[in-house]
């Protein structure tokens, strides 16, 4: 145990761990979704460079559930894959499936919500990622925090070439895009959200508050959405709380499907 | 007197990692590419440190395991520790100069030293030196690597992406 842990209180440590989760649980139900596109995506040079996107970002969930490790939690692989629905911690944005239909069948799935999903995540991680790196209290996190920046630098850079162009494309793909977003914000009411632990996180100073990373978020879209002339869009108050453990059934059949063969034998190394 | 074995051993250590090759890239080393932060040598045990390129570069357990295999191979060695750390952060200016050659050698651009204000970067062929090349895609067959086309000897290859702390 490091000097720092042994000088933390049990207060700031529990809104610490909170935190963690948070950022581990967006970013694994996050690059799980984007997974499921492998060998679907539009053409072959997107089909390499999401997928390159999602290794990294599992790479980035791999790092965070490290650090909860290290605090003296259960072993990343474990909190990763064996912890319950309720437990999680990620918003209701990560876990949406991509569209209808199964991967394994006749997945359907809707690539206007996947470049609108992940243009509006990528730009909300990078919000929160700048904050840890200028501002946050607990060292390792910043560390992190320094080196994830430079892969988001190239995430953020490709999702929002998808936005522009296909906002500036044909009519079907601007309807599209249009209901997309729609779609998407609906459920952004808890991405900005520390949920119980918003007062302990902020106070403790981990990263900057709820409202303030909201603004910025805002703040750096807006030059895109005035660029491709669409109204940029009020984040509404959250109907379910992921940070709080609520969420949908979509994120059940997700933590089934990703968590099967780890489940078959824990003391396997896969 | 222990400091000269110590220095002995630690440039031995050091020797043997540059037989540490990237798994997939088998022209360079983990030294070349500027992934050995640190060599220690300690009572019982030799621990090197590793700076990871990318987060979710799978090539970073067979790398770690190499490395363990190639420092114990040593004579006296008994005890091998490899570590990955993230701070100082791994960026690409971090290849050596027998790095670059390395990775032209197996048909990879260097990575760019500069970036152009709008974050765009430039690279020359690495077969024909040509200057007249395209950007296929940023991303590529690997995390840190993006896909290039040659217009002038019509090869496509690829370049070792630039990574930085300005970013």
């Amino acid at each position: 145990m490091s000097n720092v842990e042994k000088m933390m209180s049990a207060e700031e440590k529990e809104a610490l761990e909170a935190l963690l989760f948070q950022l581990a649980d967006d970013d694994f139900l996050f690059s799980f979704r984007a997974s499921e596109w492998l060998g679907l995506a539009p053409h072959i040079e997107e089909d390499v460079a999401s997928s390159s996107i999602t290794q990294d970002t599992m790479g980035h969930a791999a790092m965070y559930y490290k650090l909860l490790e290290d605090l003296g939690l259960e072993k990343a692989d474990d909190l990763a894959h064996l912890r319950s629905a309720e437990e999680r911690k990620n918003s209701i944005i990560t876990e949406r499936v991509n569209g209808d239909g199964y991967y394994m069948d006749t997945p359907q799935y809707d690539w206007a919500y996947t470049v609108v999903r992940s243009y509006f995540y990528t730009q909300a991680k990078k919000v929160k990622i700048d904050s840890l790196r200028e501002n946050c209290s607990y060292e390792p996190l910043v560390d992190l925090a320094i080196k994830i920046n430079m892969e988001l630098y190239y995430h953020a850079m490709h999702w929002k070439v998808w936005f522009e162009q296909l906002l500036s494309s044909t009519e079907e793909a601007k309807s599209r895009m249009v209901n997309a977003i729609e779609l998407v914000v609906q459920d952004m009411g808890d991405l900005f959200s520390y949920g119980d632990q918003k007062e302990a996180i902020e106070r403790f100073g981990l990263i900057g508050t709820e409202e303030e990373l909201q603004e910025k978020w805002m703040e750096a879209m807006r030059p895109t959405f005035e660029k491709v002339g669409i109204n940029l869009p009020e984040i509404p108050s959250p109907k379910l709380n992921g940070r709080n453990g609520q969420h949908t059934e979509e994120l059940q059949t997700a933590i089934d499907t990703l968590s099967e063969v780890y489940r078959l034998d824990t003391a396997t190394s896969w | 007197m222990v400091a000269p074995v110590t220095n002995v051993l630690s440039s031995a250590v050091w020797k043997v990692l540059e037989s540490v090759k990237d798994p997939e890239i088998d022209t360079v080393s983990i030294v070349d590419l500027g992934m050995v932060e640190k060599v220690e040598v300690e009572p019982d045990q030799i621990k090197v440190t590793l700076l990871p390129t990318f987060l979710g570069c799978p090539a970073l357990e067979i790398i770690r395991n190499n490395t363990k295999n190639a420092v114990m191979e040593l004579p006296d060695v008994k005890h091998v520790e490899v570590e990955f750390i993230y701070s100082p952060p791994w960026t690409s200016d971090r290849v050596t100069e027998n790095g670059k050659k390395g990775l032209k050698e197996f048909g990879i651009a260097a990575p760019p030293r500069h970036l152009k204000e709008d974050g765009s970067w430039h690279v020359d062929c690495p077969y024909c030196e040509s200057t007249y090349v395209t950007m296929e895609n940023i991303f590529g067959p690997t995390a840190c690597r993006s896909i290039l086309y040659c217009k002038s000897c019509k090869t496509p290859f690829e370049a070792m992406k630039p990574v930085s702390t300005i970013m």
